[in-house]
């Protein structure tokens, strides 16, 4: 049996990020939470993950600049980036700067999961 | 017909100003009577100068005109008065030149030499020749007076004295006036002898007649003493005292304006012989020479009185229309300027559901979140565990609640257009509208600072309207930070009438230049998403509120808007009324 997928999950509202967390639990993910970009790449410190899903809107590190921090460390680690209604800009300048894809809040949980498999699929190829 | 009625009509309610529907403000009222009360004073008071210089000015002239031939004919009837006096004089003397008296001394001769000066002159009454005592040698005239003693008279002595002498006017035995002349000459033996002649004064009436009197005037001739010498129309008989008073002196021909004792105004020509102690008074009754000005006057006035009345009538008419079209352009303004609010409040409705849409995104995603958990767990069999079941449930509910929330404050905010006043806590305002803008300071990590002083009264003014003020100059501040910027809200009580607000950022600053036009329409630094309505709109606000902004920047160093709002309604609330029920 091989290693469930781990995804890192990093957004500032914490009742979001760990219900979905939670609900990616369900579906045979190892999915962890982060509340903030500085959290996250703590987080990534200590244990590798294959995807970081990546809100864009958060105080402080901001979640392109994650993305720049993860991008230094692990260049080939998909990250698929979460914006609010009416900020898809945010989302399609982070694909200019290397995200495999991006989705508008609130979450359609299956299409995360589709764009999951797709982004771990475009990086095995 | 009707169409002439009706014109008529729209001119006497154009002058009454009666065709105004809505009575005038207050304001506009005293701004008209302002206004008239000026152009009177500036168009009046010169009018009046001048009416009152021309009228002097013709006064003088007139007076001048009409005196100065007076004087002049004055002058020469006295001139011929003296004339005549001497002729007569140099008449007599020259017989006591030419005759001795002895020959003189003879009743014939003197008869004929008598004859001869009545036919050649005329008015002599009696010729006689005295001796050195004073006794009258020879006669010749009316009266008995041959042998008569003149030597204790004065003007026996006085003669022998000078020379020559005139008498003043006295009555003589006829009860005629008369005037006495006498010529002193000395004999072979060196004795002095007078001849006197006497001469009736009818003669004076004529050098006087061809002044040209007419009825209104008088003249006649005074000695020293102030006694007629001749009659007077208005001052009495010959021989009588004549009331008025003479300038003292001989210095020429004098004109004097007075009022004599019977109440008239006249002017009194006093033309003095220069040789003999008589005088020619001539006398104008003032009203005679002021005739022509008094008609003038009378015309200036009429004139005065209709350009008044015209310029108080243009002055009212204009003034009136001035004021009115003030009063449409103060409408129209008032109006555009609801306009531009409403426009205004459009666009910050506009941006704020912009930063709504985003802060209701993230309790939805936790609603959605939630509610796909639960679907999850009944899915998967996993729902019999009720607090696992109950957890998402209280967080959706919790979400809702934050939903209602921002969804009550927006709609708090664009609800109200009017001006509604109640009791309100400017510091509970102000957080409430910077809620508005907390995500954003969440998100760009901008440090809110709250001064806020706990002291501070309530103030009766429009919660929507101080929204609207504060979410400007708060925006205005959120732009002008960097991301991790700093902004200090404090309130305090200012004075006993009202509070302060102020806004202050640690952000860009503004230049001067900027500083003077950010209160002007359309001017904007935000190039591209900017209307330039912002901060015109919030000024406009404040002032309607009775309030004042005050703005203090330096670039580089950050800007700080204090707000001064009353803590009651502005008194004057006419204009409110007039436009306070706008409504879009």
């Amino acid at each position: 049996m091989s290693n469930p997928t781990a995804i890192l999950l990093v957004d500032d509202e914490e009742e979001f990020v760990t219900t979905l967390a939670e609900r990616l639990g369900i579906r045979g993910f190892a999915a962890e939470a982060a509340t903030s970009g500085r959290q996250a790449l703590n987080k990534m410190d200590g244990r590798d993950f294959d995807l970081v899903v990546l809100d864009v809107k958060m105080p402080g590190m901001g979640g392109l600049e994650v993305m720049d921090s993860i991008k230094d460390r692990s260049p080939d680690l998909p990250v698929i980036l979460l914006t609010g209604h009416g900020a898809a800009g945010e989302g399609r300048q982070g694909m200019h700067k290397g995200a495999s894809d991006y989705l508008m809040k609130p979450l359609d949980i299956d299409e995360l999961i589709s764009k999951i498999h797709e982004a771990l699929t475009n990086k095995s190829q | 017909m009707p169409e002439t009625t009706g014109r008529w009509k729209r001119i006497r309610q154009r002058f009454s100003g009666k065709e105004e529907k809505k009575p005038l403000p207050k304001r506009y009222r005293r701004l008209q009577r302002n206004i008239a009360v000026l152009m009177i004073l500036v168009t009046v008071i010169p009018l009046t100068l001048l009416a009152v210089t021309n009228a002097m000015q013709y006064q003088k002239n007139i007076k001048a005109e009409r005196i100065t031939p007076m004087r002049a004919i004055a002058s020469k009837a006295a001139h011929s008065f003296e004339l005549f006096l001497e002729e007569r004089l140099s008449a007599l003397h020259f017989i006591a030149s030419s005759y001795s008296f002895k020959i003189l001394s003879d009743q014939a001769t003197m008869h004929r030499i008598f004859r001869i000066l009545r036919e050649e002159y005329g008015g002599y009454v009696d010729l006689g020749l005295i001796n050195s005592k004073g006794r009258q040698i020879t006669y010749t005239g009316p009266y008995d007076l041959l042998n008569k003693d003149y030597s204790n008279q004065q003007w026996f002595n006085e003669a022998r004295v000078r020379g020559r002498f005139i008498s003043d006017v006295f009555m003589g035995y006829r009860d005629m006036p008369h005037i006495a002349l006498a010529v002193q000459n000395l004999n072979d033996q060196g004795e002095s002898w007078v001849l006197r002649a006497t001469m009736d004064t009818k003669k004076f009436q004529k050098l006087i007649s061809p002044m040209g009197l007419d009825p209104v005037k008088d003249a006649f001739i005074i000695n020293s003493k102030g006694i007629l010498q001749t009659d007077s129309r208005l001052y009495g008989k010959v021989l009588t005292k004549c009331p008025l008073q003479f300038p003292e002196g001989n210095s020429g021909t004098q004109v004097k304006e007075l009022t004599d004792q019977e109440g008239r105004n006249i002017v009194m020509i006093y033309a003095p012989l220069v040789k003999y102690d008589f005088a020619l008074v001539m006398i104008l009754p003032q009203a005679s020479i002021f005739k022509a000005w008094h008609s003038l006057r009378q015309e200036i006035s009429y004139v005065f009185i209709v350009s008044l009345v015209l310029i108080i009538l243009v002055i009212f008419s204009s003034t009136h229309l001035l004021v009115k079209r003030i009063r449409e352009a103060d409408e129209k303004r008032e109006i555009a300027f609801r306009e531009l609010e409403y426009t205004q409040k459009l666009s910050s409705i506009g941006r704020l559901a912009a930063g709504v849409a985003h802060e209701i995104n993230n309790p939805l995603s936790i609603i959605n979140e939630k509610a796909g958990l639960m679907k999850d767990l009944v899915e998967h069999d996993m729902h019999h565990d009720k607090e696992k079941l109950m957890r998402p449930v209280n967080q959706v509910l919790h979400s809702v609640d934050r939903c209602r929330d921002i969804t009550h404050r927006l709609l708090g905010f664009a609800r109200r257009m009017g001006v509604q006043y109640e009791t309100l806590d400017a510091n509970e305002v102000l957080k409430e509208t910077l809620g508005f803008l907390e995500k954003e300071a969440h998100h760009r990590d901008i440090h809110i600072e709250y001064n806020f002083s706990e002291s501070i009264p309530q103030i009766s003014s429009d919660r929507g309207q101080l929204q609207q003020v504060f979410l400007n100059i708060l925006s205005n501040a959120f732009a002008a930070v960097d991301d991790g910027g700093r902004i200090v809200l404090s309130t305090w009580e200012k004075d006993k009438n009202s509070i302060a607000v102020s806004i202050r950022d640690n952000g860009h600053g503004m230049s001067e230049e900027t500083l003077r036009q950010i209160f002007e329409p359309f001017f904007t630094t935000k190039k591209g998403y900017g209307t330039g309505l912002g901060l015109p709109i919030t000024y406009g606000i404040v002032k309607k509120l009775g309030g004042d902004i005050k703005v203090n920047s330096k670039v580089g160093e950050g800007t700080t808007f204090t707000i001064f709002i009353p803590k009651q309604p502005p008194g004057d609330t006419e204009n409110e009324q007039s436009y306070g029920d706008f409504t879009r």
